[in-house]
């Protein structure tokens, strides 16, 4: 399993090059320039060459990259262009709010979605299972403003149970912290719920049917028990796989949830630094998003082994 | 005395808008320490009884629709689930018959074990860990703390069906249900696995309720017998009655088919005209390289294996599961590459030719699967199974259709089956679309790999039939690979005994089986289900 472990980070190097040379040629394909973005609407062809001068933006491209990437291997993910602060420090502070929202939002999609599907499951063609089939296609469909306007709308403005916007460290106290969490997770899970609940029933409905169900019946066990530790944990390989990919595609959901919750996360900086077509922001900020998807694969397949005996790497 | 089990006019039928019904009242009881064979074929409704007993009944499809079932006299129908599920697994237990796919992957056996003491007992953890050990040092384990911590896939599968005896038999139940625990398993195994469950019964007195399609193993164990067709029961009454004075045609048919022992009269030599020549036969696997460094280990599936097949003779590869029968056929077939040796069809050795090279040969050697509810596409007519290989090989479309009907009624099926999908078909009526499939291509050789193990009695002998009738026409040569010694006995003019990859004993059939010089073959013989009766004695005049 260790030299498995290696081997797959090892891999990793070669998924990261291709990445980091790809991001790099689509941006200066891309249209925009951030000279002329910098200097302004009235400013001359002479300043806005000055500006890219000073940038090294006239370098030739294959320059540029070698003298990024060298950089980047000894640690140094550059500086913005804009706000001339370090794109690793710039990182940093914006992490803390992103992680937290995205392991709140997995942590309730779990606590929610399995549970559902497992009674979908075992319920089929209940009211329940109808129920949850049905809410789980308006969870697929509602697009993730509207869930994010709708809960504000709900919890804040009408129940005032809850701040509507903004985010507090975890520094700041646990209410604090977790009052101004609750609504942007739960938006940002509403797909995955959806998603993890039918991922769920579909997996159980499955397993329901194996032979080894039935011996677990016959031996008298309790429904619980059938349902969650004979059944629960063969369906788990295909649920895994879903939960992971799904934490890897929260980006696009983080950016939305951020903007609605006002909360200066990865998803704004993203948002800002493409706007602003500040090259060494959005490269490393892609660049993280693949490293960390590389790494939940990883993770997701290393937990198959641990769930099913028969899986060894 | 009482009955342990007591099952009166019992009714099952589906659930839904028109109710069929599917057990249409049957009667019958068990006694302590007596056991009690349920025969028939499949849909003859004897799974249903054993369900509706555990109130195991799949849910949404079937119930039990009238009668009783007394357990100790307790009704079982009127209980509550919860007074059910207290009764199964402690007063009533059941083996089932896939061992490979009844345990749970993911669980060790220890931990499997353990659940039917926790859920039912009071005892300590240390207690229970005891008592699972005795458990299976009691169904003759070897290494019984590696069994306990292993994972069902590190077993055989003579190792989980003990495991699931052992379940069984953890809280001393008075009733055992075995639903055909033995069907999946190689006859020693087989025999082991009968033993056991006899010895264990005769210690604790328990009644067993032995459903099963195998007229050898009712001979062997049976006390009583119930047959049973088509959601009745047609006879019931003592094994010897049953056996020696069947009153039911039924009955009389279902003995009937139980091919014999004794090796069928030889036939006379056909053309000497050589169609499969194998010769020195290997084939290694290799295993995973865990380190790249390190050398592979390799697993030796095939070694020196070489035989001859004429035309129109059949050749039988008998063998236990792993002894490498399937693996040879797979061989010829070049499904696998074998790793050494010559295989020549018709003269030209095929054993290391490119795909491409290949394909003008492919036509010459067809294959029967063993699972006719698997080998057939669902989703494509009969006719588009039918005309998919000779079209391949440039047959037109017309002349590959009208060629498909001849061969549907070569094999015995109506013409209008040509549109119809395999699931509108039986089990047997699958085989001989599988059969016309293979017939298709004009081959010189079939092979078939345990082409009737899935089938019932009374259909396997219809479809051996049907292949010694299309050898007597065509003049087919058959590899026919079977763990089952008297399909083989009655169907082969050769036969090959194949243990651990090696070639054990290689000669005319009647010699083989008949005066076998081998003691491995002697030991397979031996232990072939109801080889003391001689069922034959009752087959009608012919």
């Amino acid at each position: 399993m260790f030299s498995y472990f290696i081997r797959r980070l090892l891999t990793a190097i070669p998924v990261m090059l291709v990445v980091a040379l790809s991001v790099f040629l689509l941006l200066r394909l891309s249209p925009g320039d951030p000279a002329t973005i910098i200097a302004g609407d009235m400013a001359n062809p002479e300043q806005v060459a000055n500006i890219r001068r000073a940038l090294g933006l006239d370098e030739p491209i294959l320059t540029q990259f070698l003298l990024w990437i060298g950089n980047l291997l000894q640690g140094d993910l550059g500086t913005s262009l804009i706000s001339q602060t370090t794109v690793s420090s710039m990182i940093a502070q914006r992490l803390e709010p992103t992680v937290s929202l995205a392991l709140a939002a997995i942590l309730i999609t779990v606590l929610i979605a399995v549970p559902l599907g497992v009674i979908a499951a075992w319920r089929q063609g209940s009211w329940i299972d109808n129920l949850v089939m049905s809410v789980s296609v308006v969870g697929f469909s509602v697009p993730v403003f509207v869930i994010a306007y709708l809960l504000i709308q709900v919890f804040a403005i009408e129940l005032r149970w809850l701040p509507v916007q903004g985010f507090r460290g975890l520094d700041k106290g646990l209410g604090e912290f977790l009052s101004r969490l609750i609504l942007p997770a739960l938006t940002l899970s509403s797909v995955y719920i959806a998603l993890i609940a039918r991922m769920t029933r579909a997996s159980m409905l499955e397993v329901l049917r194996e032979d080894y169900i039935r011996t677990a019946r016959a031996k008298g066990l309790s429904q619980r028990v059938v349902l969650f530790r004979h059944a629960l944990r063969n369906a788990a390989v295909p649920i895994l796989t879903v939960v992971g990919a799904g934490f890897a595609m929260m980006v696009s959901g983080v950016v939305v949830t951020e903007s609605v919750f006002n909360i200066p996360g990865l998803g704004r900086l993203i948002v800002d630094a493409v706007l602003a077509r500040d090259y060494p922001v959005i490269q490393a900020l892609i660049l993280l998003t693949a490293g960390l998807y590389v790494v939940i694969n990883l993770l997701i397949d290393l937990s198959y082994a641990i769930t099913d005996p028969r899986i060894r790497y | 005395m009482n009955a342990v089990l007591k099952v009166e006019n019992l009714q099952v039928e589906t659930v839904g808008g028109k109710p069929r019904s599917i057990l249409k009242g049957i009667s019958f009881e068990i006694h302590a320490g007596e056991t009690l064979c349920l025969v028939g074929e499949s849909g003859s409704g004897k799974s249903v009884s054993s369900l509706a007993t555990m109130d195991l009944l799949p849910q949404g499809a079937l119930r039990a629709s009238g009668g009783r079932i007394l357990l100790d006299g307790e009704d079982l129908l009127q209980a509550s689930p919860a007074r059910l599920a207290e009764l199964r697994g402690s007063r009533m237990a059941m083996i089932f018959q896939e061992p490979m796919t009844a345990l749970n992957p993911v669980l060790s056996v220890g931990r499997q074990l353990d659940e039917v003491l926790a859920q039912h007992t009071d005892d300590n953890a240390a207690t229970r860990r005891q008592r699972v050990l005795a458990a299976l040092e009691q169904v003759h384990l070897p290494d019984i703390e590696r069994i306990y911590a292993s994972y069902p896939h590190q077993l055989s599968g003579g190792q989980r069906q003990r495991i699931m005896i052992a379940m069984a038999l953890l809280l001393e139940p008075r009733l055992l249900i075995a639903d055909e625990p033995t069907t999946a398993l190689d006859v020693t195994t087989q025999h082991q696995i009968l033993k056991l469950i006899r010895e264990l019964q005769e210690k604790h007195g328990t009644a067993v309720l032995f459903i099963t399609h195998d007229m050898g193993v009712v001979a062997d164990i049976a006390d009583r017998v119930c047959v049973m067709h088509l959601g009745t029961l047609v006879e019931q009454g003592p094994l010897r009655e049953v056996l020696s004075t069947p009153q039911q045609a039924y009955t009389r048919d279902l003995l009937a088919a139980v091919p014999s022992l004794t090796p069928r009269a030889p036939r006379p030599a056909s053309g000497p005209r050589l169609v499969l020549d194998v010769a020195e036969l290997h084939k290694v696997y290799a295993g995973p390289r865990r380190l790249w460094w390190r050398k592979r280990s390799s697993t030796a599936a095939v070694q020196n294996v070489s035989f001859q097949l004429y035309e129109g003779r059949t050749l039988g590869i008998v063998g236990e599961s792993g002894s490498g029968k399937s693996t040879v056929a797979r061989c010829v077939m070049r499904l696998i590459d074998p790793t050494s040796g010559a295989i020549r069809v018709r003269g030209q050795d095929i054993s290391d030719l490119s795909a491409a090279a290949l394909k003008p040969h492919r036509q010459r050697i067809q294959m029967i699967f063993q699972d006719p509810y698997r080998s057939l596409n669902p989703r494509r007519s009969v006719a588009q199974s039918l005309i998919e290989g000779p079209m391949n090989y440039g047959v037109p479309r017309e002349q590959a259709m009208a060629r498909a009907a001849e061969l549907l009624s070569l094999v015995g099926l109506p013409e209008d089956s040509l549109q119809r999908f395999p699931h509108q078909f039986s089990g047997g009526q699958r085989q001989r679309i599988a059969i016309a499939r293979a017939l298709a291509m004009e081959p010189s050789v079939i092979v078939a790999d345990e082409a009737v193990s899935a089938l019932d009695v009374s259909v396997q002998a219809q479809v051996l039939a049907l292949l010694d009738d299309i050898q007597k026409r065509l003049g087919i040569a058959v590899l026919f690979i079977t763990h089952d010694l008297r399909v083989a006995a009655q169907i082969c003019d050769d036969v090959l005994v194949m243990q651990r990859g090696q070639v054990v004993e290689y000669g005319p059939a009647q010699q083989v089986l008949g005066a076998p010089k081998a003691d491995y073959t002697r030991q397979l013989i031996e232990v072939a289900p109801g080889r003391s009766w001689d069922f034959a004695a009752f087959a009608p005049a012919l």
